[in-house]
């Protein structure tokens, strides 16, 4: 039964964490992007039309990253360089991506692929009860590797300090010899790709199906993480968890028939998002110095200081 | 010429239809300190900005080491060895010391070697005597450590020109005396130096030479045996400055208001005002003397009404006024310039005349629903009469004003309410001296009406100029009151930097 309960979670978790993962590096060079949910469906998409048509899981993971990261810099160019405001880009970005993937999603409903396989890692997948952590596919290994190497480029690469000093003071990386526009249109690209993957592993690995509007919310979800996860990737693992867990396993709960009405099962994870919301804003008050200081600002450098 | 490092031919720089800077020409001497002297807005700092790279020049060239240079970003500059301490500092809060001077090196590695580093810049710590700490977070630093981590960056990248931008504004007398020293070591090691400043008596101190702009174009260029405080300020305004007020002594001893033990909190829960005391008489101008981010901003709020001390009183005519909110303190009758007058002062998109009434919305004589456009107009027109407030088009949105003159709506507004106290934050700050001195002889003239009056600064000549008396305020205490007729600008300087007088 808990090896059950925590294979639900990691695998319904998964999807969110990768679009918060995502949605957090490009917060920290400071473009805010309303755009994720948007985004995820078109990687959920492309990631099953991919695998669908070549057979290959690989191939569908890969090109959801690279349409992804297509779709993505049209938001990179709007804010980057037309300084567009980045609510309303991404906003758009949001409606663009539910209603295309609506329209060229069409004869993928109903359609099956083959998912991905597990990948049991020898000897550790016998450890009782948490065996079942080391029995996943390969993308959610690649999640916690991806995890461990964005917090170290973060905070032991260079990059990484210039990619968080663009997000803070952009004037300050700009007197300092860093370009800019660059960073942010890069890691634009390179984040809009990973939201794109937790997409696809919604459509190609946790059902395999594709169904229109299929993640209902989850980008919605990713966006409030990164927020309480205050731009932390390794809080964003545990929310994300947490979020997918509750979500996962409330639909267990009403199988087994609980008295509980389902509704209220069904509003779990949304109450559970406002008051982790409500308590990390108590927080925040105190210490409010993880948001990036220039997150949503656009940076045109004769811009009157 | 071999020792000319930089030569700067024809800039002219446009915002708009404004020239910011027209035709300028100057050069730099390898190993001098040359000031760049100028009122606000004659275009100093943008100057700079051409010259590091920030702006692009509309025409003019630059020439470093004979070299004709024309810059893409500011990287370039950095290349050529100039680096900038600019007025606004171009730190991160959010990073620690150490984050902030690695970002800033000219050639990072790609991994970050913590440790050499740490020793690379501990060295220059050591070397002029910094104690800080290179793991704190930047914003927990005073300003004036901020400054040195600033200087720091330039000396790390080894630039061979030193911009400071107006440098001494956020240090005390004492700090000011220390940078001095070390710029002219730097000088001695073959540096050279542009320094900005406004304040004619310590750049005369320094300067190898003077270059003087007046409304975006060049005045001239002094030599250290032709300069003097005179001509000096005649170059720079045209005129002479007159030095004090006459101070015929309205102010009587009653006590017109105390704040008794005051607390208040800011946002991110620390402690802005600690037991903080004060008392103001009537008819008396009361300096606040004190590096910015000493608590100015909580003690102005907690006497407006737009934050509630957590302990302590306020006595207002022996009336209780601690909470309540802004209207209520404004039926009290304490009116308020503050800070930033852009944000708070006015509603940037109305036209003058609605800024004017902004207070005066409960008056029945503009109308009770419907405004009662006849008497507003004469209302506004006494007031931008009186004021002598300069604008366009009447409907025009009143941000479109320059700085002075949207001083002036505020101050309009503000004293039209006959308020018996008045608390200015900062009120000439960035203002030309026409305008400064236009609102200096206007709180006087109130004061001879019995206003009083809580002026707080950060310009020491200017508070000994027009203060009755000076309290210094130092990280949210009151350190003591100085008679501004005998005191000498050190003295207020060691309270300002936390000692008491006889340290």
């Amino acid at each position: 039964m808990i090896e059950i309960i925590i294979d639900t979670t990691i695998r319904a978790g998964t999807p969110i964490f990768f679009a918060t993962l995502g949605a957090i590096l490009m917060e920290k060079s400071g473009i805010i992007n309303l755009g994720i949910e948007g985004l995820m469906l078109i990687g959920a998409l492309s990631g099953f039309f991919f695998t669908y048509s070549s057979g290959n899981p690989y191939i569908g993971f890969l090109m959801a990253a690279i349409v992804t990261s297509l779709v993505g810099t049209i938001h990179g160019v709007l804010t980057i360089y037309l300084r567009g405001n980045q609510i309303v880009s991404g906003l758009a970005l949001t409606m663009f991506g539910t209603g295309v993937t609506a329209l060229f999603g069409k004869n993928m409903v109903g359609e099956t692929i083959i998912g991905l396989d597990r990948m049991p890692v020898i000897f550790l997948k016998s450890i009782p009860y948490l065996g079942v952590l080391f029995k996943q596919d390969i993308i959610v290994y690649f999640s916690i590797v991806l995890l461990i190497l964005i917090h170290l480029f973060l905070h032991k690469t260079s990059v990484g300090l210039n990619l968080r000093t663009v997000g803070e003071n952009p004037y300050a990386a700009d007197n300092a010899g860093i370009n800019v526009n660059m960073y942010r249109f890069i890691t634009v690209f390179i984040s809009s790709g990973i939201v794109g993957i937790g997409g696809a592993y919604l459509s190609v690995s946790y059902t395999p199906l594709w169904i229109e509007n299929m993640t209902a919310g989850r980008g919605w979800i990713a966006v409030a993480l990164v927020i309480f996860s205050s731009w932390d990737v390794r809080k964003a693992l545990l929310g994300s968890y947490l979020f997918g867990g509750i979500a996962a396993n409330q639909l267990r709960l009403q199988a087994i028939g609980t008295n509980i009405s389902v509704q209220l099962l069904q509003m779990l994870p949304y109450i559970f998002t406002i008051i982790v919301l409500i308590l990390s804003s108590f927080r925040g008050e105190k210490n409010s110095s993880s948001q990036p200081e220039s997150l949503g600002l656009p940076y045109d450098r004769e811009d009157r200081i | 010429m071999e020792n000319i490092l930089l030569k700067i031919d024809n800039i002219t720089k446009k915002f708009g239809s404004f020239y910011a800077n027209k035709d300028i020409s100057f050069t730099v001497r390898k190993g001098e300190i040359l000031t760049i002297l100028g009122e606000n807005g004659a275009g100093k700092s943008t100057l700079m900005n051409i010259i590091t790279g920030f702006y692009r020049q509309d025409s003019g060239t630059i020439t470093i080491n004979g070299e004709k240079v024309l810059y893409k970003s500011p990287r370039d500059a950095m290349q050529y060895g100039i680096g900038m301490v600019h007025q606004h500092f171009m730190l991160v809060k959010n990073h620690t010391v150490f984050e902030n001077l690695y970002v800033s090196l000219k050639e990072k590695k790609f991994l970050i070697n913590k440790d050499i580093y740490k020793d690379i810049f501990g060295k220059i710590f050591q070397e002029f005597n910094l104690n800080i700490d290179m793991d704190a977070p930047l914003w927990k630093l005073s300003i004036g450590e901020q400054q040195w981590i600033e200087i720091v960056k330039l000396l790390i990248n080894d630039c061979n020109l030193l911009i400071l931008d107006e440098p001494t504004t956020l240090l005390t007398p004492q700090e000011t005396v220390f940078l001095f020293n070390f710029l002219k070591k730097l000088q001695e090691k073959g540096k050279s130096i542009i320094f900005i400043s406004h304040k004619i008596k310590e750049v005369m101190e320094l300067s190898d030479r003077i270059t003087i702009l007046k409304k975006g174009e060049f005045v001239g260029t002094l030599n250290k045996n032709e300069f003097n405080e005179d001509t000096i300020s005649t170059l720079m305004v045209g005129s002479t400055i007159k030095k004090r007020f006459d101070k015929k002594s309205h102010a009587s001893d009653d006590i017109l208001l105390e704040l008794i033990d005051i607390f208040a909190r800011n946002d991110k829960g620390l402690s802005d005002l600690v037991n903080f005391n004060l008392n103001l008489r009537k008819a008396e101008i009361l300096g606040i003397a004190g590096i910015s981010g000493n608590g100015q901003k909580a003690l102005a709020e907690v006497l407006t009404g737009l934050k509630d001390p957590t302990s302590g009183s306020i006595i207002l005519d022996k009336k209780d006024v601690t909470n309540g909110n802004t209207r209520q303190k404004y039926i009290h009758g304490i009116a308020h310039i503050p800070e930033d007058r852009k944000a708070m002062g006015i509603a940037p998109d109305l036209s003058v005349e609605e800024n004017l009434i902004l207070k005066n919305f409960k008056d029945k004589k503009f109308g009770r629903f419907i405004l009662n456009k006849k008497n507003l107009h004469q209302y506004a027109n006494n007031l931008i009469e009186k004021f002598n407030i300069q604008y366009g088009l009447k409907k025009a949105p009143v941000r479109l004003l320059s700085g002075g003159n949207i001083q002036k709506v505020i101050i309009a507004r503000e004293l039209s309410c006959e308020p018996t106290v008045l608390v200015a934050l900062y009120p000439t700050r960035g203002l030309d001296v026409g305008s400064q001195e236009f609102i200096h002889e206007t709180i006087m003239e109130h004061k001879a009406k019995g206003m009083s009056t809580i002026y707080i600064s950060e310009d020491l000549d200017e508070l000994l100029k027009i203060s009755d008396r000076i309290a210094v305020i130092f990280r949210g205490k009151n350190m003591g009151y100085v008679d501004p007729e005998n005191t000498d600008k050190f003295i207020i300087g060691k309270l300002m930097g936390g000692l008491t007088e006889s340290d």
